[in-house]
C-alpha cells in the first residue's frame, strides 16, 4: 500500500460506510431495509466494516408482499441472525386484515401496497431514518435521488424542493414526524454491486445463479409459476399470479437478475454458475436490470409517482 | 466490458446554458461508448413517438423528472454512471438555468472535473463566466471548456479561436486551474465526443473521452496533512468478551494525510498528545491509513473524545476560532442579511452561528466584489462574516476541501441555504500540551 491510491471500489466503498456511521451518529432511531437481495447484501458488509466491533447499532426492517420466493426469506432470516441483529417484518397481508392497505380492484401486485406498509412500521417504531440499497443507476426518477433524501410527515419525496448536498456535509434535521430514507449505494452500479460481493466473498441467495424453474410467459416476460396453494383456510394469495389454461409451464434453466417478489420478476434464461459468470453477464447485457421488473413498466414516471407516495 | 485490474474513478460535471446541449453530450458520450441498455433506446424511442415527432432525444436520457421532460429543461442535478476500459465515470449533469445555480454548486463540488459548454454560435454569454468562476471557486482542478454546436458555425477555426482567446483573457482573474483544455465539438453529431473529428484538421486533439480517460488526477487528494473528523465513538461495551470490553475506537473519514500506527497525534480542541495505538479496520489492523479512507483509530491513552473532535498530526495544526470569513453561495429564496442566526454543519459536527457581517456581493457581469451589500439573494456569491457558539477547528478551503467547508442550516425549517468555503486561519491551534512536558 505505498501508491496511496484508491480503486472505484475501495472510493465507493469508504464513501458507503462514511454515510453510514453519519446515520448512527446523526439519527436516534434507525432502521435498515434488508430484504435479502444483492444491494442490501452489500449493505449488510458496509454495517459490518462501518460499526465493527461494536453491534450493527440499528435493527433490520422488510417489507414483505406476501409473494416472496421462500428461498429469500430463508437467506433473509438467517442472515440477521448470524449478524446478531434484530430483523423487524411487517407485510402487506397484516396491514390488509387491519384496514391500513387496500388493494385495488383487480390489481395482483402489491407493489405499490408496500408503501402504506412501511410508512405504518416507521410510525410503530418512531424510526427518524431508514438506510435502504437503492442506486442511482437503476431508473431515471433515482438519479436525481440524494445520498440523505428528506420526507415529510406524510413520507412523502418532493423532487423540486430537495435539499442540495454539498461536499460530503449531509443535513440530517428533521422535525417530528418526518424522517430520512439514506441510499449509501446511490453511486453504485449494478457491475459494482457484483464485483464487490465478488471481492467480499459475499453468499447471495441461490436465485440469482442458475437453476430449474416451471415458468410461464406472460406480459413479454417469463414469470415463476407460485408454489402450490395448501392452506385452504386462507384465500390464495397468488390469485390471479397463476398461469392460466392458455399459458403452458416450461421448464426451464433460469436465474433473476434482481429480485422483487415472484410475480413481478421476470426470470432470464441464464447458464451461470458462479459470481464470474454472471459479472460476464451483467457486462454483456442490453438490457437494464429493471428491464425485468414489470413494476417499473407501468409509465414512464412509473417510479418517480411512487417515490413522491413514500416509496424508497 | 469486464475488467480485471482496479481502476480509477473520475468524477466530473457538465455545466452551461439552457440549450447549449449539456444533456445532449451526455446521452452521446453513454450512447457511444455502448453504456446504454436496449429498453433505455427503446423507452426513448416510444416517447419519441409518442411526444416528440419521431426524434429520439438524447437529452430524455438524463431529465428523469416529469416536468423536465414537459419543459424540456434540467431541473435537478442528475447523476450518470459509465465506463471504460481505462476508467469509471460519474457525471453530475447539473442545469443551466441561473435560478437552479445552487444544484451546480451541488453538482461540482465532488467533481474532479468541470466541463463548460458554450454554444459556439453565441460564444461566450454571462452563463459561461457565471460557472467556470463557480468552478474556480469550488476548486475543481480540471477544466474543459466544450465549445459545442461547431456544426452550426461550418467547423471555423476562427470562431474557435475567438471564444477560446475570450475566455483564456478572464480565466485567471477567477483562479487557477491545474489544467484547461479548450475542444471543439458537437455533442448532436458525436464529433470530437468519443473519436476525433475529420472535420477539425487545424485541432490537435484529444477527443473529449481522451482527455476523460487520461487526465492526471493522482494528486489532486491532500495527502500531506493529516485531518481525522471524529465522526463515532465506537464502543462496543461488551462485558462478556473482556477485549471488546475494553475496546474504545474513534471511527471516521480521513478528510486529508496519512496516518501510521504508532505516530504521535494531538486530539482537539483538548490539545493533548497521544499515540496511535492502531489502526482497526474489519478486514484487519492497518500499518498506515490515507485519504479518504473510513477506519477506527485506537489511542494508547484512555482521552474522553466525541464527535466533531479532531485528530491531527504534531505539524500543521489547523486553525481554531470562533470568528470566521467565507464565501458562501446562498441557495434560499429567502434572502439573507446580517444578523441572522443558523445551525453550522462542518466536518462532523453542528454549532450554533451569526452571520454577525456580509463583506460583499460579486457582480456577475463584472467579477468585482461589490461592498456592503443589503442581503444576499438566491443564487447569489459573495464574502460574509460569521460568529460561531463554539470554536471550529479548521483550515482554508484553498488547501483542504473537507476542512474548509460547511454549510449553513436554517433554523426551523431545517433547510439547507448555504455552501461556505473558509478563509485560511489567522492563527493555528495552540495546544496546551507543550505545559503537560517534564
Amino acid at each position: 500500500m505505498s501508491s496511496y491510491h484508491l480503486d472505484h471500489l475501495q472510493y465507493l466503498e469508504t464513501e458507503a460506510i462514511h454515510i453510514m456511521r453519519e446515520v448512527a451518529a446523526e439519527f436516534e432511531r434507525p432502521a435498515l431495509l434488508f430484504s435479502g437481495g444483492k444491494d442490501s447484501i452489500c449493505l449488510l458488509r458496509l454495517a459490518e466494516k462501518a460499526f465493527r466491533p461494536s453491534d450493527i447499532p440499528m435493527p433490520f426492517l422488510n417489507v414483505e408482499t406476501g409473494h416472496e420466493f421462500p428461498e429469500l426469506l430463508e437467506f433473509r432470516d438467517r442472515r440477521a441472525k448470524e449478524l446478531g441483529a434484530k430483523l423487524i417484518v411487517r407485510t402487506v397481508d397484516e396491514a390488509i386484515a387491519k384496514g391500513h392497505a387496500h388493494p385495488a380492484p383487480g390489481e395482483i401486485s402489491r407493489n405499490k401496497l408496500q408503501i402504506p406498509v412501511l410508512l405504518g412500521a416507521i410510525e410503530e417504531f418512531q424510526f427518524d431514518c431508514a438506510i435502504g440499497g437503492a442506486r442511482r443507476d437503476e431508473e431515471k426518477a433515482r438519479a436525481k435521488e440524494r445520498f440523505f433524501s428528506f420526507r415529510d410527515s406524510f413520507g412523502q419525496w418532493d423532487p423540486k424542493n430537495q435539499r442540495p448536498e454539498i461536499w460530503n456535509l449531509y443535513n440530517a434535521k428533521l422535525n417530528p414526524g418526518e424522517n430520512m430514507r439514506v441510499f449509501p449505494l446511490s453511486n453504485w452500479t449494478e457491475m459494482d454491486v457484483w464485483e464487490y460481493i465478488k471481492k467480499e466473498k459475499l453468499e447471495v441467495p441461490n436465485l440469482y445463479f442458475s437453476h430449474e424453474r416451471d415458468c410461464f410467459w406472460r406480459g413479454g416476460q417469463w414469470l415463476p409459476v407460485p408454489p402450490p396453494h395448501t392452506d385452504s383456510t386462507k384465500s390464495d394469495p397468488f390469485a390471479g399470479a397463476r398461469p392460466k389454461q392458455n399459458e403452458p409451464i416450461k421448464k426451464m434453466i433460469v436465474r433473476v437478475r434482481t429480485i422483487a417478489d415472484m410475480i413481478s420478476t421476470g426470470m432470464i434464461e441464464s447458464k451461470t454458475d458462479t459470481i464470474d459468470d454472471i459479472i460476464a453477464e451483467v457486462a454483456a447485457a442490453r438490457v437494464t436490470e429493471r428491464g425485468t421488473r414489470a413494476d417499473d413498466k407501468a409509465s414512464e414516471a412509473a417510479m418517480e409517482d411512487r417515490k413522491k407516495a413514500g416509496y424508497f | 466490458m469486464p475488467h480485471t485490474h482496479p481502476i480509477e474513478l473520475l468524477r466530473f460535471n457538465t455545466c452551461g446554458s439552457v440549450d447549449d446541449g449539456k444533456s445532449t453530450l451526455i446521452g452521446r458520450l453513454l450512447y457511444d461508448s455502448k453504456s446504454l441498455m436496449e429498453d433505455q433506446i427503446e423507452a426513448m424511442e416510444k416517447s419519441a413517438t409518442i411526444t416528440g415527432g419521431g426524434q429520439i432525444n438524447l437529452a430524455n436520457l438524463t431529465d428523469g423528472l416529469r416536468a423536465e421532460r414537459e419543459q424540456g429543461i434540467t431541473i435537478d442535478v442528475a447523476y450518470r454512471y459509465f465506463a471504460t476500459p481505462k476508467r469509471k465515470f460519474i457525471v453530475a449533469d447539473t442545469p443551466g438555468h441561473v435560478q437552479y445555480t445552487r444544484n451546480m454548486v451541488t453538482g461540482a463540488s465532488t467533481a474532479n472535473l468541470s466541463i463548460v459548454l458554450v454554444d459556439a454560435r453565441q460564444g461566450v454569454i454571462e452563463q459561461t463566466r457565471r460557472h467556470t468562476y463557480i468552478a474556480a471557486l469550488l476548486g475543481i482542478p480540471h477544466l474543459v471548456i466544450a465549445i459545442n454546436k461547431m456544426d452550426l458555425v461550418d467547423w471555423s477555426e476562427e470562431r474557435f479561436t475567438e471564444i477560446r482567446d475570450e475566455i483564456e483573457d478572464f480565466l485567471p482573474k477567477f483562479g487557477s486551474f491545474h489544467d484547461v483544455k479548450f475542444i471543439p465539438m458537437s455533442a448532436l453529431s458525436g464529433d470530437n465526443v468519443v473519436d476525433a473529428s475529420t472535420k477539425t484538421p487545424w485541432f490537435e486533439g484529444p477527443a473529449l473521452l481522451h482527455h476523460l480517460e487520461t487526465v492526471h488526477i493522482a494528486s489532486d487528494r491532500n495527502l500531506s496533512t493529516f485531518r481525522f473528523p471524529v465522526q463515532w465513538v465506537n464502543r462496543p461495551n461488551n462485558p462478556t468478551n473482556k477485549e471488546l470490553h475494553d475496546f474504545r475506537g474513534l471511527s471516521g473519514q480521513i478528510a486529508s494525510g496519512i496516518v501510521r500506527a504508532g505516530q504521535e497525534v494531538v486530539i482537539l480542541p483538548a490539545g493533548i498528545k497521544s499515540k496511535v495505538k492502531e489502526i482497526w479496520s474489519y478486514d484487519g489492523s492497518l500499518a498506515e491509513a490515507f485519504c479518504p479512507q473510513s477506519v477506527t483509530i485506537c489511542l494508547a491513552d484512555d482521552i474522553d473524545v466525541s464527535r466533531g473532535d479532531m485528530i491531527v498530526g504534531l505539524e500543521n495544526l489547523p486553525g481554531r476560532s470562533t470568528d470566521l470569513q467565507a464565501r458562501i453561495c446562498w441557495m434560499n429564496q429567502r434572502p439573507l442579511s446580517a444578523g441572522k442566526k443558523f445551525y453550522l454543519k462542518h466536518t462532523t459536527q453542528m454549532v450554533q452561528v451569526a452571520v454577525t457581517q456580509i463583506e460583499n456581493r460579486i457582480n456577475f457581469e463584472t467579477f468585482d466584489a461589490e461592498p456592503n451589500p443589503a442581503g444576499l439573494a438566491l443564487n447569489d456569491i459573495g464574502t460574509i462574516r460569521l460568529k460561531t457558539a463554539k470554536p471550529l477547528l479548521f483550515d482554508g478551503y484553498e488547501t483542504n476541501r473537507l476542512t474548509g467547508s460547511f454549510i449553513l442550516v436554517e433554523q426551523g425549517s431545517n433547510a439547507t441555504v448555504a455552501a461556505g468555503m473558509l478563509f485560511p486561519p489567522l492563527e493555528a491551534a495552540k495546544p496546551e500540551y507543550a505545559d503537560f512536558a517534564i
